[in-house]
């Protein structure tokens, strides 16, 4: 850029003029740095400090600013310039907080932060200002999907909050399950007794509400486009065809019972058998009066077979607890009790889990005399006009028998998540590149469901990539709601197994976040993790060989392929993982404040010693969710770690291309670490696929290494949590000890 | 058996647990037991070979309707009433009570263990007690230490002449009423009809025949 005027700032504050010799700060980053203006101030996040830079930017023309004072996550707010590119260089956290204030380490001490600072100017020259997405779309209605309690509680909750919603539902009428039940188990004090299922009220609420557009007998046909601008196609059941501007996505497609006639075992499809939704619709013929069977006689014993077909450790039925199952039967028990005291009703439990308040229920129900045993039920056999159930009872360590006139099997939940784009996309993928087929074709045939449910029009498939056992992909803890496809968001039982009360608290949540994802969309900015951001990853087409690598691995499914088979990007899809760039093999693909080149350029600019000063430098190729602040509070805490370590924030370690690995070698570095999120079933990526994509690419990085002669030693991968501040200086420490161990890399000098 | 034990396993055919609340005191908490098996972590004498089942097993046998098991184990006689489980329970049934209340109404029906101990004692103080309203100690000893015959009491008795002639000593326990019935409360009579007052509300309240 013609008119790019570049400034360092160096900072004197918080002991580092005190520690560091500042005049040969100033020196490196006008001779090596080539700045354009050097100033140093003794405390640069005062109003002065801050002032002093403003004034060069309004009156001096500065573009691009290297600010060398603490870490780029502290003082944000004084050091906020949106309209000039900056870079950071850590001298705080990075350099003086870690080393100790001694005569020998002083020269260490100092070459570490000259090379910060000449990494900080090398990266600002790279980069440029933040334009903003161009591909912004205004629109702020919301679409849920799914009229259940789930559903039509986000529904309410977006228009309670402004916003104009389309809830579109499959059947004919609101309600989803909650309709189908007789009553529901508790939501508020005093949690004894059964209450009503509350459907009624929420249809109520919604037909009331202007702001909600109701589909129903409505399938989605067609999703296209991104957060801010989706054009969705709703096909109405013998009706016209309806196309919807939408910002946001809430799925609340909820779950179905797990097939009893699995259960051949326990009497699934058996007379007399039924599951929990059988019983409630026989208490809703019953009405509070006296429950009666299929063939019409009055139920005086009732069984209730608890975890039929779940938690099953042989891999033929549901792995994982329903989690509202138990306190469904203690509900459906009542209904037997509240009817007629005298009628025997026997939970047979192997756990009995009733989380919150669910112990008051189940208190409740032990008063009204329901029968608790702990056993695991063998077999469920015809006897006369009843059935015998055989379980071995756990407490008494017998195998008995019971009778009963009725058995309720409590089946658990299966997600409505739609189809498996994974086991879907297989083929399309052997037809690419031929990679990670062999997982895919391992999945269960009978967990592919073949109708889709949102029909998304993305290169990647066209439903919502699943988890475990077909839910839907979402961080439990860290970020609930959010799925891998930026602006829909899961709520509800196809997320996680849940009751009716933990439904409408996801809801709720899950509105909020669809009604964030549609104002940032609309600002053109990213949404969660890098929430703000205004980079968006764009190519250099020319360079481009369609190799596909990067509409492949992204994550969020957010770069499509348009008729030329180039990358098309949905800029508001992106998350800024930067995983494309990391996979991209011609390195065409970059942001305008993060790219090859700029950590490229810090890689080059540090300094790197002859192999006869005893001076390593390796290299830290940080995650800046996690790894990078582990390491600022690792400094807070004044753990110390080697001086010979170069830190470089990466947005994920999905984003690092290997090309930066093959230079820093190249360039003499003795040793690469590679710090990133765990990954796998519990994983911690903020970018749920990125640190997987990333380390499977640099698994390969061997080949580069042996290539060059070099021992693999000298690149690590690392597991490294946000917790491992205690750790993680430890482990530093350890591999600049190995990397003195194995002798200095041949390829200095060069 | 007795006609009560008869009487009973017939109205309540296969209810026990129904019977012990019922008939039992405190039985009406068995159903609220959820299992944990604090109670038994708990009980001292759990590593006694006598405890044939703990209270959380024994209320698990009373919900799978173990009548004969329940009513002939030596369990309930083998509490020695320290209260730990009582303290501890999570859902504060009062395990103790429980168990005596079942202890005692496995007695009514004829059914607990010949020649228990604890039970021998319950027998001998409540008789000993209610006869004038007020415990003879001396008739209370004796009728413990000669329990197992002549040639065991006078054992017991020289083993524990020390403790008896300190009590005499300290004027706590007068020889003199080994002869004739010993002193009584001012109304004996009135204790009595008290009792058998008490006696006939029990059985009315539990709808059975005044013992």
């Amino acid at each position: 850029m013609a008119d790019m005027k570049t400034a360092a700032y160096i900072c004197k504050g918080c002991e580092l003029g005190n520690r560091l010799d500042a005049k040969a700060l100033i020196q490196v980053a006008t001779k090596e740095g080539k700045m354009n203006l050097v100033r140093e101030h003794d405390f640069l996040c005062s109003t002065e400090g801050v002032a002093l830079i403003k004034n060069d930017i309004d009156n001096e023309g500065v573009t691009h600013i290297a600010i060398c004072a603490c870490s780029r996550r502290a003082k944000t707010e004084a050091f906020n310039f949106p309209t000039v590119a900056v870079s950071r260089a850590n001298l705080r956290e990075g350099v003086i907080w870690v080393r100790p204030d001694t005569d020998e380490a002083r020269e260490t001490t100092q070459e570490m932060a000259e090379d910060y600072v000449r990494m900080a100017c090398a990266e600002v020259k790279a980069m440029t200002v933040p334009s903003g997405n161009p591909n912004t779309g205004g629109v702020k209605t919301l679409m849920v999907v799914g009229g259940g309690i789930s559903g039509m509680t986000a529904a309410l909750e977006a228009s309670r909050a402004g916003y104009k919603v389309v809830l579109v539902e499959k059947s004919g009428a609101l309600g989803g399950w909650a309709a189908k039940l007789y009553k529901r188990i508790p939501t508020r004090e005093p949690f004894k007794a059964p209450e009503d299922n509350g459907v009624a009220d929420l249809i109520a609420q919604i037909e009331a509400d202007a702001n909600i557009k109701v589909y129903l007998n409505a399938t989605i046909a067609k999703t296209s486009g991104a957060p801010g601008r989706f054009k969705v196609e709703i096909v109405v059941e013998s009706g016209p065809q309806a196309t919807e501007d939408i910002g946001a996505i809430v799925q609340a497609t909820g779950f179905e019972l797990y097939d009893m006639n699995k259960l051949p075992h326990l009497g699934g499809g058996q007379a007399n058998v039924v599951d929990q939704a059988g019983l409630e619709a026989l208490a809703r013929a019953a009405n509070g009066g006296p429950i009666k069977r299929a063939d019409g006689k009055e139920v005086k014993s009732v069984v209730f077979v608890q975890c039929a077909g779940q938690r099953d450790a042989t891999g033929e039925h549901l792995q994982y607890c329903s989690g509202y199952c138990c306190n469904a039967s203690i509900k459906q028990a009542m209904y037997f009790k509240d009817s007629n005291p005298d009628i025997d009703t026997l939970i047979l439990y192997t756990d009995l889990r009733t989380p919150g308040n669910g112990e008051d229920f189940y208190r409740s129900a032990q008063n009204k005399g329901v029968i608790f045993s702990k056993g695991v039920v063998s077999q469920v056999v015809p006897n006369g006009n009843g059935l015998t159930v055989k379980f071995k009872d756990l407490i008494l360590d017998e195998e008995t028998e019971t009778e009963a006139d009725l058995v309720v099997l409590a089946t658990g939940a299966v997600p409505n998540s739609g189809v498996n784009i994974e086991a879907v996309a297989a083929p399309a993928a052997e037809e690419s590149e031929g990679e990670g087929e062999a997982a895919s074709a391992a999945l269960p045939v009978a967990e592919v469901k073949t109708i889709s449910i949102l029909n998304l029009d993305y290169r990647q498939g066209p439903d919502l990539p699943q988890f475990k056992h077909g839910f839907t992909d979402s961080h439990f803890i860290c970020f609930p709601y959010e799925t891998r496809r930026t602006g829909i968001y899961a709520a509800g039982p196809v997320r996680r197994p849940m009751d009716t009360a933990q439904a409408i608290e996801d809801a709720t949540g899950a509105a909020m976040k669809a009604i964030q994802a549609m104002e940032n969309a609309g600002l053109g900015r990213a949404a969660h993790p890098r929430a703000g951001d205004l980079s968006f990853p764009t190519a250099r087409l020319e360079g481009c060989t369609q190799c596909k690598r990067c509409t492949v691995e992204c994550p969020f499914g957010a770069i499509d392929e348009d008729e030329k088979r180039y990358p098309l990007f949905n800029e508001s899809r992106c998350r800024r993982c930067g995983t494309c760039m990391g996979a991209c093999p011609v390195r065409v693909i970059s942001f305008e404040n993060y790219s090859v080149n700029t950590v490229g350029a810090q890689i080059k600019a540090v300094d790197i010693p002859d192999e006869f000063s005893e001076k390593p430098r390796i290299l830290i190729l940080a995650c800046e969710n996690d790894a990078y602040p582990a390491l600022d509070m690792a400094a807070m805490n004044r753990y110390e770690y080697s001086a010979f370590v170069r830190a470089i924030p990466v947005r994920c370690l999905g984003s690092v291309n290997t090309i930066w690995i093959t230079d820093a070698l190249n360039s003499g570095y003795d040793g690469v670490m590679l710090m990133g999120c765990k990954h796998g079933e519990e994983y911690q990526c903020h970018f749920v696929k990125g640190s997987e994509l990333g380390r499977y690419r640099l698994s390969k990085v061997g080949d580069t290494l042996k290539s060059m002669n070099l021992e693999t030693e000298r690149v690590l991968d690392m597991e490294v949590a946000i917790t491992d501040i205690e750790t993680l200086p430890k482990r530093i420490n350890e591999y600049a000890a190995k990397i003195m161990e194995i002798g200095f890399s041949p390829f200095k000098g060069f | 058996m007795s006609d009560l034990n008869q009487q009973m396993a017939v109205r309540y055919k296969n209810n026990f647990l129904k019977e012990i609340e019922e008939q039992a005191e405190m039985g009406n908490w068995v159903k609220m037991c959820m299992q944990c098996g604090v109670c038994s972590g708990s009980c001292p004498t759990n590593f006694h070979p006598g405890w044939e089942h703990p209270p959380q097993e024994i209320f698990m046998m009373i919900r799978a309707g173990k009548r004969d098991e329940v009513l002939n184990s030596q369990s309930m006689w083998m509490c020695t009433s320290c209260y730990n489980c009582y303290v501890r329970c999570p859902r504060k049934l009062p395990i103790t009570h429980i168990m005596h209340g079942i202890a005692e109404y496995a007695y009514r029906l004829g059914r607990a263990p010949k020649m228990q101990p604890t039970l021998h004692l319950s027998k001998a103080f409540w008789n000993n007690c209610t006869k004038n309203g007020r415990v003879n100690e001396v008739k209370l000893t004796q009728s413990l230490y000669f329990k197992d015959g002549l040639m065991a009491g006078i054992k017991m008795g020289l083993a524990m002449k020390d403790v008896a002639l300190g009590l005499v000593k300290a004027k706590r326990l007068n020889i003199m009423e080994a002869l004739g019935g010993g002193h009584k409360c001012k109304d004996v009579n009135g204790i009595h009809k008290m009792l058998a007052k008490a006696r006939e509300l029990e059985a009315k309240r539990k709808g059975r025949q005044p013992a």
